[in-house]
C-alpha cells in the first residue's frame, strides 16, 4: 500500500492527484452522457421545428420572454456564484465556500420559482399537452408539438436543477462540518461541473424555445 | 492539489460577457434578418456554452484528455443531428416522372408536404 | 508482463476473494469487482434461461405450417420477450459485466475499478430493471418487437408497454454506469509502465464498448422515455395522426440500437484475441491494427443507422449515404479476421475448448459479416428486408459471434474466476455440439428467407415447412449443448481439480496473481516492462 493511503484516498487509488482526476474524467464522462441525452431532445426538436418552421414559431410566441431571459440571466448569476464556491474551496475558506454555496442555491430556488409561475400561466391558457390544450388555431397540433417539447426540455432541465440544488445542501452541510480542505474538495468541484452544464443547456434552451420568429 | 487556481477577475469578466451575450441574443431576435436570425441565436448560444466550458468548468487550464472528451460528447451530437435532419431535409428529392409516363419516385410521400405549406 | 509479481508469494489459501466474507451480506454489500462481477454471472444466467425458454417455445410453434401451440397474440409477445431478454439483460451486458468486471481490474493492474460503488449501484439498477420486466411477464407481455416501432407502441398496443419502457429505461443506466467506470479506469488506473500500447486487446475492446454505450444509451433511454409519455399523456410525439413523425423515432432508437450490435461483439472480439495468442503461441499479428479497429468499429458504428430503415421511409438519398457507410465497418471487421488468421499461421496451436469456440466464432462471425454485407446494400436489402434471411444474419452474429466468444471467455477464464478445473472433454463435446446445433438452426433461415418467407408470422405456407422443420431439430441440439456447460461447470465447483495460477501458461497480469485472486488483487502494483503477449519470451523461460 503507498503512504498516501490516508484516510482520504479511497484504497483503489495510489494517489490523491490520481483520484482528483479519476473523479474529474468520471465527471466529464457523466456530462457527456447528459450532452447525448439532451442531445436527442434537441435533434428532435429540431427535426420538428424544421418540418413545421410556423407552427413552432406561433408556439413559441404564447412564451413570455421577459420571463426566459430573466432566468437567463439568474442562471448565469447562479453559475457565476458556483464558479466562486470552487475558487474558495481551492483557497480552502470555508466561509466563502458555504456563502457562495447558499447565494446559488438561492438563485437556483428563484429559476424553479419563475418557471412554476410559468408552467401556471400555461395551464391557466390551457397550453398542458395531452392533458389540457386547444389552441385556435388550423394547425393546433403541430403547435401542441412544440408544447410537447418545450415541457420536455424545461422538464427535464428543472428536474436537473432540483437535483443540483439537493446536492448543493448536502455539500453546504458537509462544509459545515469541515469536510473540505485545501486537499480534498472534490466534491465541490464536481458539483460545480455539474451546475455549469445544467446552465448550458438553458443557454440553448432559452433562444431556441422562447425567440423564435419574434422579428 | 495541481488544480489551476484562476483570478477572481477572469470569472468576473465571463459572468459580464455572458449577460452582455444575452441581451444580445434578445435584441437581434427582434430584428428581421431572415433566414439569418435562426444561426445568429445558435452561434450565439455556442459561444456562450463554449464560455462556460472553457473558464467556469476549468477546461482552458485542464489537460488535453478533458477537451478530448467534451469534444467527443459534441461531436457524436453533431452526428446523430446531421444525419437525422439529411433524412428529412432530402425527403422532397424525388425524381421526376420522364417522357415515357413512369415515376421512377420513391412511392412513399406520407403527406410530408405539410411543413412547406405553412412556409 | 513483469513476472516478478510471482503467484507463489501469496499461499495462505484461504485469502482469496471468494473466501474473503461469507453470509448474503458479503456478497449484497460488496464493492469488490470480481464478487460483482459473480453476482452479474449469476443474474444474467438466469436471463439467458428464461430467454431461452421463449426461443423453445417460438421453435416449437414453427414445426408445423398452422398456428397449432400458440395463437398470434402469444406468439407476438414470444418473440418480443425473447428478443428483449436477450438483448438487454443477456448480450449486452454479458461479457462486459461479467468478464469484463471480473478481468480489466487484474489486466491492467489495479485495485479495483475506478468507482467501486458506482458498480455495485449499476448492478442493483440492473436488478430493478430485470424485475420490471419480470412483472411485464406477469401483467401478461408485451407485443411490440423488441424495437418498440411507433406509433403501434406508443398508441395501439393494448399490452404493457409502458412498464417494459421503464424496465428499458432502467437498464440503460445500469450499462451507463458500467460504461462509465471502465472508461475512466482504463484512463486512469493502469500499472506503472502499462502504456496504451501494451495493454491486452481484451482492454481495448472494452474502452471501445464502454465509449458505445456512454454515447449511445442516453439517446435510447431519452427515446424510450418518449414513447412513454406519449402513451400516458396521448400526446403525439411519434403518431403522424397528430402531426408527429415515428421515422423519426426509428432514428433515435437506431442511434443506439445500431452501436448496441458492436457493444455485443466487440468484448467478443476481445476474448478471441486473448484465447487466439495464447492457444497459438504467438504475438497478436498487428496489435495495433487490431487495437484500433476496435475504435473504428466504435466510431463508425454511429454513423450507419440509417440501414435499418431503408425500407420504411427515410428518403432515398439517407439510405444511398447510410448503404455506403455501411460497407466502411466491413473494413476494421476483416482486419480483425484476418490478424487473428494470421496470429494462427505458423503458431504452434492447441486444440483446448476456449479455441475451439474461436474456431467457431471466426467461421461463423465471417458468414454473419459477409451476409450483414447483403443486408446494407441498399438495393438487395428492399429484397430480403423483414424475413428470415435478417434473423439468420444477426443470430450468427449474436449467437454464432457473441455468444461464441462469451463462452470462450467463460471457459478460458473460469480456473481464474473459481479456482478450479473443468472436465476437458465434456467442455470440448459441448463446444463442438453447440457448434452443430447453431448451424442447424439459423443456416436453414438463410434459404427460407431469401424464398421470401417474412419473420414475425407464427403461421406460414407449406413449402417452407422443411427449411422450419430442420431449424427446430438444430434448436434441440443447440439447447443440448448449452445446458452441457451448466453441468459440467457446476460440476467442477464442487469436485474439479484445484487450478494452478496459470492453467493455460498465459500471457497477462491476471495470470500472475492466485486462482482465485486475492481480494485486493495484488499485493504490490506490478511493474510492466514488456509487450502484450510476448510470448515467444515466455517459451524461452520454459525452455
Amino acid at each position: 500500500m503507498s503512504e498516501a493511503h490516508s484516510g482520504l484516498v479511497a484504497h483503489q487509488f495510489e494517489t490523491a492527484e490520481q483520484q482528483r482526476e479519476t473523479a474529474n474524467l468520471g465527471m466529464w464522462s457523466f456530462l457527456i452522457t447528459e450532452v447525448m441525452m439532451f442531445g436527442a431532445l434537441f435533434t428532435a426538436y429540431g427535426f420538428y421545428r424544421t418540418k413545421y418552421p410556423a407552427a413552432f414559431a406561433a408556439g413559441s410566441d404564447h412564451l413570455d420572454y421577459l420571463m426566459g431571459a430573466f432566468n437567463t440571466a439568474v442562471l448565469i448569476c447562479s453559475s457565476l456564484t458556483m464558479a466562486l464556491a470552487v475558487q474558495a474551496a481551492q483557497h480552502g475558506k470555508r466561509k466563502g465556500i458555504i456563502l457562495f454555496l447558499l447565494l446559488t442555491i438561492l438563485l437556483g430556488g428563484v429559476f424553479l420559482g419563475v418557471k412554476v409561475l410559468e408552467y401556471a400561466d400555461k395551464y391557466e391558457h390551457h397550453l398542458i399537452p395531452g392533458i389540457h390544450f386547444s389552441v385556435d388555431s388550423s394547425y393546433a397540433a403541430q403547435i401542441e408539438l412544440f408544447y410537447c417539447f418545450y415541457f420536455a426540455m424545461t422538464g427535464l432541465h428543472a428536474l436537473h436543477m432540483i437535483v443540483g440544488i439537493t446536492i448543493l445542501g448536502i455539500l453546504v452541510a458537509l462544509s459545515h462540518r469541515r469536510r473540505f480542505s485545501t486537499d480534498y474538495y472534490n466534491p465541490v468541484e464536481m458539483a460545480g461541473l455539474y451546475w455549469h452544464f445544467v446552465d448550458i443547456v438553458w443557454i440553448f434552451l432559452f433562444p431556441l424555445l422562447y425567440l423564435i420568429g419574434r422579428s | 492539489m495541481s488544480a489551476h487556481k484562476i483570478p477572481a477577475r477572469i470569472y468576473y469578466l465571463i459572468f459580464a460577457t455572458l449577460l452582455l451575450l444575452t441581451m444580445i441574443t434578445v435584441e437581434v431576435a427582434f430584428y428581421d434578418i431572415g433566414i439569418l436570425s435562426f444561426p445568429v441565436a445558435l452561434g450565439i448560444a455556442c459561444f456562450k456554452s463554449t464560455l462556460v466550458i472553457l473558464y467556469f468548468m476549468h477546461v482552458r487550464y485542464g489537460t488535453g484528455l478533458t477537451g478530448l472528451f467534451v469534444s467527443a460528447g459534441f461531436i457524436f451530437l453533431a452526428i446523430l443531428m446531421v444525419f437525422t435532419l439529411m433524412d428529412l431535409n432530402t425527403r422532397d428529392w424525388q425524381v421526376q416522372p420522364d417522357e415515357s409516363g413512369i415515376s421512377l419516385a420513391a412511392p412513399f410521400d406520407h403527406g410530408y408536404g405539410i411543413g412547406k405549406q405553412l412556409r | 508482463m513483469s513476472n516478478t509479481v510471482a503467484a507463489a508469494s501469496r499461499p495462505e489459501p484461504d485469502n482469496n476473494y471468494l473466501t474473503a466474507g461469507y453470509g448474503l451480506k458479503s456478497w449484497l454489500l460488496t464493492t469488490d469487482h470480481k464478487r460483482i462481477a459473480i453476482l452479474y454471472l449469476i443474474m444474467i444466467s438466469v436471463f439467458f434461461v428464461i430467454g431461452g425458454l421463449f426461443a423453445v417455445l417460438i421453435r416449437l410453434e414453427l414445426l408445423t405450417p398452422a398456428g397449432d401451440l400458440v395463437s398470434s397474440d402469444t406468439y407476438n409477445k414470444l418473440f418480443t420477450l425473447h428478443g428483449l431478454v436477450m438483448i438487454f439483460f443477456f448480450l449486452i451486458p454479458s461479457i462486459p459485466a461479467v468478464m469484463g468486471n471480473f478481468l480489466i481490474p487484474l489486466m491492467i493492474g489495479a485495485r479495483d475499478l475506478a468507482f467501486p460503488r458506482i458498480n455495485l449501484l449499476s448492478w442493483y439498477v440492473f436488478a430493478i430493471g430485470g424485475m420490471t420486466t419480470f412483472a411485464v411477464v406477469l401483467f401478461g407481455g408485451v407485443d411490440t418487437g423488441w424495437t418498440f416501432y411507433t406509433p403501434y407502441s406508443s398508441t395501439y398496443s393494448k399490452t404493457a408497454v409502458g412498464l417494459t419502457a421503464i424496465g428499458v429505461f432502467i437498464t440503460g443506466f445500469s450499462s451507463i454506469l458500467t460504461g462509465l467506470n471502465f472508461v475512466v479506469t482504463i484512463h486512469k488506473m493502469r500499472a506503472p509502465g502499462l502504456t496504451w500500447f501494451r495493454l491486452p486487446l481484451f482492454v481495448w475492446a472494452h474502452y471501445a464498448t464502454s465509449l458505445i454505450m456512454l454515447i449511445g444509451t442516453p439517446v435510447v433511454a431519452i427515446t424510450i422515455l418518449l414513447v412513454f409519455l406519449e402513451r400516458v399523456f396521448g400526446v403525439g410525439i411519434f403518431d403522424p395522426a397528430l402531426g408527429g413523425d415515428p421515422v423519426l423515432f426509428q432514428h433515435l432508437f437506431w442511434f443506439y440500437s445500431h452501436p448496441a450490435v458492436y457493444i455485443m461483439i466487440l468484448p467478443s472480439m476481445g476474448v478471441i484475441s486473448e484465447v487466439v495468442a495464447c492457444f497459438s503461441r504467438k504475438r497478436i499479428f498487428g496489435y495495433g491494427f487490431v487495437a484500433f479497429s476496435s475504435l473504428a468499429i466504435a466510431v463508425l458504428g454511429f454513423l450507419i443507422w440509417g440501414h435499418h430503415m431503408f425500407t420504411s421511409g427515410q428518403s432515398i438519398f439517407a439510405g444511398m449515404v447510410f448503404s455506403i457507410l455501411t460497407m466502411l465497418v466491413a473494413i476494421p471487421s476483416a482486419v480483425k479476421v484476418f490478424n487473428w488468421t494470421a496470429t494462427m499461421y505458423k503458431g504452434s496451436i492447441s486444440y483446448e475448448t476456449p479455441m475451439i469456440y474461436v474456431f467457431g466464432f471466426l467461421g461463423l462471425f465471417t458468414v454473419g459479416g459477409l451476409t450483414g454485407l447483403f443486408l446494407g446494400a441498399l438495393g438487395l436489402d428492399v429484397h430480403v428486408h423483414d424475413t428470415y434471411f435478417v434473423v439468420a444474419h444477426f443470430h450468427y452474429i449474436m449467437v454464432g459471434g457473441a455468444i461464441m466468444g462469451y463462452l470462450a471467455a467463460l471457459h478460458f477464464w473460469w480456473p481464474k474466476i473459481t479456482g478450479k478445473l473443468y472436465s476437458e472433454a465434456w467442455a470440448k463435446l459441448s463446444a463442438i455440439i453447440i457448434f452443430i446445433g447453431f448451424n442447424l438452426t439459423f443456416f436453414p433461415q438463410f434459404l427460407v428467407g431469401y424464398l421470401g418467407m417474412p419473420r414475425r408470422y407464427h403461421v406460414y405456407p407449406d413449402e417452407f415447412q422443411i427449411f422450419q422443420v430442420l431449424s427446430t431439430a438444430g434448436a434441440s441440439i443447440l439447447a443440448i449443448g448449452y445446458a452441457f456447460p451448466a453441468f459440467y461447470l457446476t460440476w467442477s465447483l464442487f469436485r474439479g481439480k484445484a487450478a494452478p495460477a496459470n492453467p493455460w501458461n498465459a500471457k497477462g497480469l491476471e495470470w500472475t496473481v492466485p486462482s482465485p485472486p486475492p481480494k485486493h488483487n495484488f499485493d504490490t502494483i506490478p511493474v510492466v516492462e514488456e509487450e502484450a503477449y510476448d510470448y515467444s519470451r515466455l517459451e524461452e523461460e520454459v525452455v
